[in-house]
């Protein structure tokens, strides 16, 4: 059992992330507190991929006529890196996007609590 | 110019575009909206092209971008599905864009460029999740489309900021879980690329992520499509959201994910696949049959045409996942066609409550009355005919879709879902019948009061830019029903493996 757990600390990690994200957004009032649940769940998705990624006591994997691809377990796999390059600029355009939404709606209402904002709709 | 270039060149079309707006439109913001019409004629011509090319030939596409071929690189594949949806998609951008002088010139002055920008990196985004055959970069073409709906419905009424910020939040977990099933199933398999993965996945279906996997995404872009219990997003965005951006959002945006759903359902896991572990189709089937009934149901309850149009588009969406759910060859071209005719007369309903919206300032279904057919005569028959053809009688469109999807349903036995479909179309009857009733049919009372003290209501139809783009799609969903049988013989050469 505590294998399981030992062996798998960063799929534990990533999971904790996802739902301290998630509890940002469900429950905290604030449109700010929101964005950054958001940030969270995303940053828990990154270090998914770049967990999955890692190996230890592996070398860059260059592939070259010279050098032996006897063990493929001796190259590292770069590729979930970079994707996460690709994913982490995704992110920031999706934060700057939500900032620009909430200085639209404080202009507009004056707060950014949900719940006065929806008495103020209404 | 050959054909082999076409998949590559429509995004990178609109990609050009969205670069040249802001630049010129420094300087000319008048003629934005022309650069806009090029752009997204262009790409209509391209995929014009390209689907003639297709039904001649027959051939799929496959563009490997930089020369690196797949697995390592990445392709576009262009096969007859993929044709065919960008084809629908950047014709009724095209016509929507036509649309918008009138409605830009009223809702957002002086913010053309911006909303024409925006705009044109949508298209590329959805462009770029039709065509490409590679998971990760789906996934980044979804992202380019979502953040640009999201700055699309922003444009519009006082509530809107709001409505898009929460479509923001709901609409990132949904990218973010399907990026994350797209993670399971690339430790398990090695590979992104659609056409490998299929290859590959029957030696690991049997692993736990692999299902996890399936989960994942379906939910992921089951919120992007606002299938039934992950619509919350959907009813607010479109009701406060600028006329046009919703005219151009909604036949579009929820089409290409439940056309992504069709691709990881049926493509990438194949219908041998698809219910190995879990009985998935069974269970999005039961989703889809829910939210027709209550979209329709809370259709019935709206008092205002676009929200009423938004929880319609939540029925609608449902036909085409219902259809896909069916895993069987009518169920396949019922999906197909539905996302069709449903482009078509989603696209044209907006664009009337746009029009409405303009000349009355309202759309508030309480304030019609029978002045709107001597005020709008053109303008009722377009709306008469898309609301006849989403209730589905047989000369137009909307009834062969249903029709296919019913088959499907027999040939499953899945008697459950042509209830759904019978039922659900009697509640359009509902709730569309009750606009055309205060339209056409007078109160004799309320008639003689009027002759006597009101003036004879003048005619005040739209103009040619708000009337074309409307009369084409009428004119198209009687077309497309007249000649559906042509339709279907090309959706017959799109069936994934397996039917």
């Amino acid at each position: 059992m505590l294998d399981f757990f030992m062996g798998h600390y960063a799929y534990w990690f990533t999971m904790i992330l996802l739902a301290i994200g998630l509890y940002g957004m469900l429950i905290k009032k604030n449109l700010v507190k929101k964005t950054i649940g958001l940030s969270i769940f995303q940053a828990g998705v990154i270090l998914f991929f770049v967990s999955v990624a890692m190996k230890w006591g592996a070398t860059v994997p260059v592939k070259a006529d010279g050098l032996p691809v006897s063990e493929v377990s001796n190259y590292m796999n770069a590729l979930p890196h970079t994707l996460m390059l690709t994913a982490i600029v995704v992110g920031v355009a999706t934060l700057g996007v939500a900032y620009a939404l909430i200085i639209k709606i404080y202009n507009r209402y004056g707060t950014l609590d949900e719940e006065e904002l929806l008495d103020k709709i209404q | 110019m050959t054909g082999s270039n076409i998949p590559a060149l429509i995004p990178a079309t609109y990609i050009l575009f969205a670069i040249l707006i802001p630049v010129i439109g420094l300087w000319r913001s008048e003629i934005t909206r022309a650069l806009a019409l090029l752009g997204s004629g262009i790409a209509t011509f391209l995929s014009a092209l390209g689907f003639i090319n297709y039904i001649q030939s027959g051939e799929v596409i496959r563009y490997y971008f930089g020369g690196w071929m797949p697995p390592i690189g990445i392709e576009f594949v262009y096969d007859g599905l993929a044709a065919f949806i960008v084809l629908v998609i950047n014709a009724i951008a095209f016509l929507v864009l036509i649309h918008s002088k009138e409605i830009s010139k009223l809702e957002f002055p002086g913010r053309k460029m911006p909303y024409y920008t925006i705009s044109m990196l949508m298209m590329l985004g959805f462009n770029g999740m039709v065509l490409t055959g590679d998971l990760f970069n789906l996934y980044v073409f979804l992202e380019i489309s979502s953040l640009s709906s999201y700055a699309l419905i922003a444009i519009g009424s006082k509530r809107a900021p709001y409505s898009a910020f929460r479509y923001l939040i709901i609409g990132t977990v949904g990218g973010s879980l399907y990026l994350l099933g797209v993670g399971f199933l690339y430790t398990v398999t090695g590979t992104l690329n659609i056409i490998d993965m299929h290859a590959m996945l029957p030696q690991v279906i049997g692993h736990s992520a692999v299902v996890g996997a399936l989960i994942l995404m379906v939910i992921g872009v089951g919120v992007k499509a606002a299938l039934f219990p992950l619509h919350g997003w959907l009813p607010d965005s479109y009701t406060f959201a600028s006329s046009t951006s919703s005219a151009l959002i909604a036949p579009i945006g929820t089409k290409v994910a439940a056309y992504i759903l069709l691709r990881v359902m049926l493509f990438l896991f194949g219908v041998e696949l698809i219910d190995a572990q879990l009985p998935v189709t069974t269970i999005v089937g039961i989703f889809a049959g829910v939210g027709i009934l209550y979209g329709s149901i809370m259709a019935i309850a709206q008092s205002e045409l676009k929200k009423m149009l938004a929880y319609s588009s939540i029925s609608q969406i449902g036909y085409i996942i219902m259809g896909i759910s069916l895993a069987n060859p009518f169920g396949f071209i019922g999906a197909v066609l539905h996302v069709l005719n449903h482009a078509l007369m989603k696209a044209l309903l907006f664009l009337v409550s746009g029009s409405l919206r303009t000349k009355e300032g309202h759309s508030l279904i309480t304030k019609f009355d029978n002045s709107y057919r001597k005020k709008y005569p053109w303008t009722m028959v377009a709306f008469t005919t898309a609301a006849i053809s989403m209730v589905g009688l047989p000369p137009l469109a909307g009834f062969f879709s249903k029709w296919y999807l019913a088959l499907g349903t027999i040939e499953n036995s899945n008697w459950m879902l042509l209830a759904v479909i019978l039922i659900s179309s009697l509640l359009n009857a509902v709730y569309f019948f009750r606009i055309l009733e205060k339209v056409y049919l007078n109160n004799p009372d309320a008639e003689e009061a009027d002759d006597a003290e009101a003036v004879s209501p003048q005619n005040n139809e739209v103009g040619f830019s708000m009337m074309f783009p409307m009369a084409v799609m009428a004119i198209g969903l009687l077309v497309v029903g007249i000649f559906n049988a042509y339709i279907v013989n090309v959706i017959f050469t799109m069936f994934p493996a397996g039917f």
